[in-house]
């Protein structure tokens, strides 16, 4: 009597509640293991090509990876040896000079967006602008800097490329900058007016610093793309076989190397050296512009 | 009917130089756009006193405090009627800068919001913004003793604001806007993000700061304002053509608002038949 007692509840209860067993044969269970699968399978198949070209460069090009590539000057013709020092410093020099041009002007106007008249007609227009800039084809740019600064300055240079490169940079670092500094809250702007400052000191005092590690990052990734650029190139730097720097003199107005030209000029070679030069270039851009995005994850997030 | 009720102090308030009012506040209409956000709301704030502003949501408690340091100034639209005077001063007039009116009116927020810096620059913010001469470190201590913060965050006063709880991060606010001796202090139901222990804190934290410091205090909380107010407003909301209006109702001290209210709103509301 007692053990049919104390059994009676238990059972009624079973059949009452609703089974909670896991059923994998459930149209919906299905489903879902279906599309999982395939996001993990499309995660995979995007990784791919990134791992694939950096092993490939790595086979090709790692065994001519050496002090000498990075010190010596392009071989001619039939040489053995050499390097591509002078296109690691052409590359350097151009990307520097789009962002001596695009990294002020990219700030202000990420500013004026942001803070100073979000909503107008300016404002409007200009974002817009960027974000059809974005989507520039690289070798417009080159062209634009070609008919803007080679034909009037009457020579191939790094200022050329660089204006081209900023012309590439720009929406970059204005888009992302102007989302970094929309992110900075606004109980903090309200904070920073109601201990009495002004609009200036708040932008300066409080949105930028908050927002610097966002506004880096943007920097950052316009650097990579810019450094792997070559169409803008052709029609602004050319190429050179020489220093940026030489005998304690910068040739500022004259063509100037650097590493993407250096691989659509050597790639296309019918000698063994230069095409081997050619691959170990690629993957020292690969690395650099790894090197670039690694920065602008680093730096957007540190945190104060 | 309300002795206290807004004419007869405003006179008495600009009769004497000498009194005891702080900022009186004349507001006749405020606008946030076409729409009459407050009218008639005349409420002179005591030196050395807790003036508490209670009402139903919606009724301006908030743009009536934000118009004192004219905070409502960087709302698109704001336009208002009326005159508000800080030790005498028409705050609105056209040669005073609004910049320096919120140097010597601060105001502490509904949400904590530290700045994305450390706990020493958020308190030394305001003291390098006036371009503070003496010793920076020696006022950050005072202010956060004084916020009653200093015992928690003196070991780590070079981390950040924000990795302070929610609680001590309306506190820091409080040492923030202590920091440069305002004459008055503006709270914008600076407890309504926080749990009922910091809550308690903040509110004995007043109590001690009314010694030096005048307080405007908004609060959706009834008990709040009984608690710690010396002074209470208490405003209702209307529902006009362009929206909801709010107006002073009455104001007084605060037990005779809570125990012996004079205006049958003012009753309804304390008995809690609306909220």
């Amino acid at each position: 009597m007692n053990i049919q007692d104390s059994f009676h509840p238990e059972q009624e209860i079973a059949k009452e509640a609703p089974c909670l067993q896991r059923s994998l044969l459930e149209g919906r269970s299905i489903t879902n293991i279906l599309l999982t699968g395939i996001a993990w399978l499309a995660a995979i198949i995007a990784s791919v090509p990134l791992i694939s070209v950096l092993y490939g460069l790595i086979v090709k090009g790692g065994h001519r990876l050496s002090l000498e590539v990075f010190t010596e000057l392009p071989p001619a013709g039939f040489e053995e040896g050499g390097g591509f020092g002078n296109a690691i410093v052409g590359t350097l020099v151009t990307v520097g000079f789009g962002a001596v041009i695009s990294i002020p002007i990219g700030f202000l106007a990420a500013i004026f967006l942001a803070e100073l008249e979000p909503d107008g007609k300016v404002a409007y227009v200009a974002r817009f602008c960027a974000k059809t800039l974005t989507g520039l084809p690289s070798i417009l740019a080159g062209v634009f800097a070609y008919a803007v600064v080679v034909l009037a300055t009457g020579t191939y240079s790094a200022p050329a490329a660089g204006v081209a490169l900023a012309l590439l940079m720009l929406p970059t670092v204005v888009l992302t900058a102007e989302g970094a500094m929309r992110m900075v809250p606004s109980k903090m702007k309200a904070a920073a007016y109601g201990i009495g400052c002004t609009r200036s000191q708040v932008i300066w005092k409080i949105v930028l610093p908050t927002a610097l590690p966002g506004v880096l990052t943007g920097v950052m990734l316009a650097i990579a793309r810019a450094a792997g650029e070559t169409a803008p190139l052709l029609f602004t730097a050319l190429f050179s076989n020489y220093w940026f720097v030489e005998n304690g003199t910068a040739h500022v107005m004259e063509p100037i190397a650097s590493l993407s030209v250096l691989i659509y000029n050597f790639a296309g070679m019918p000698y063994e050296n230069q095409i081997e030069l050619a691959w170990t270039a690629s993957l020292v851009l690969v690395m650099m512009v790894l090197l670039f995005n690694i920065l602008a994850r680093v730096l957007g997030r540190k945190k104060v | 009917m309300n002795m206290n009720f807004s004419a007869a102090s405003n006179v008495n308030a600009s009769k004497n130089a000498h009194s005891n009012v702080v900022i009186d506040c004349n507001l006749d209409k405020v606008f946030y756009g076409d729409f009459l956000a407050v009218r008639d709301s005349h409420v002179p704030i005591q030196k050395g006193q807790i003036t508490g502003f209670i009402g139903p949501s919606g009724c301006g408690k908030s743009t009536v405090l934000r118009c004192l340091n004219r905070m409502n100034d960087l709302i698109e639209g704001f336009r208002f009627e009326g005159n508000v005077h800080f030790n005498n001063q028409d705050v609105y007039h056209k040669t005073v800068d609004p910049v320096v009116v919120r140097r010597y009116i601060g105001m502490v927020f509904q949400q904590p919001n530290p700045f994305a810096m450390s706990i020493f620059d958020n308190v030394a913010f305001g003291l390098r913004l006036n371009r503070f001469k003496g010793d920076i470190a020696e006022c950050v201590e005072n202010a956060l003793k004084k916020a009653a913060l200093w015992g928690e965050v003196k070991d780590k006063l070079k981390a950040s604001g924000l990795s302070l709880s929610g609680g001590q991060q309306q506190r820091l606010c409080i040492a923030r806007a202590i920091a440069t001796e305002p004459a008055v202090v503006l709270m914008d139901e600076p407890c309504s993000a926080l749990d009922p222990i910091s809550t308690r804190r903040i509110e004995e934290l007043m109590i001690e700061l009314k010694e030096k410091y005048t307080i405007a205090l908004v609060t959706h909380n009834m008990q709040q304002a009984k608690r710690v107010a010396d002074k209470t407003a208490f405003l209702s909301v209307e529902i006009s053509e362009g929206g909801r209006t709010g107006y002073l109702v009455e104001l007084g001290e605060t037990s005779q608002i809570f125990d012996d209210p004079k205006e049958e709103l003012t009753q309804q509301y304390i008995r809690g038949e609306f909220s």
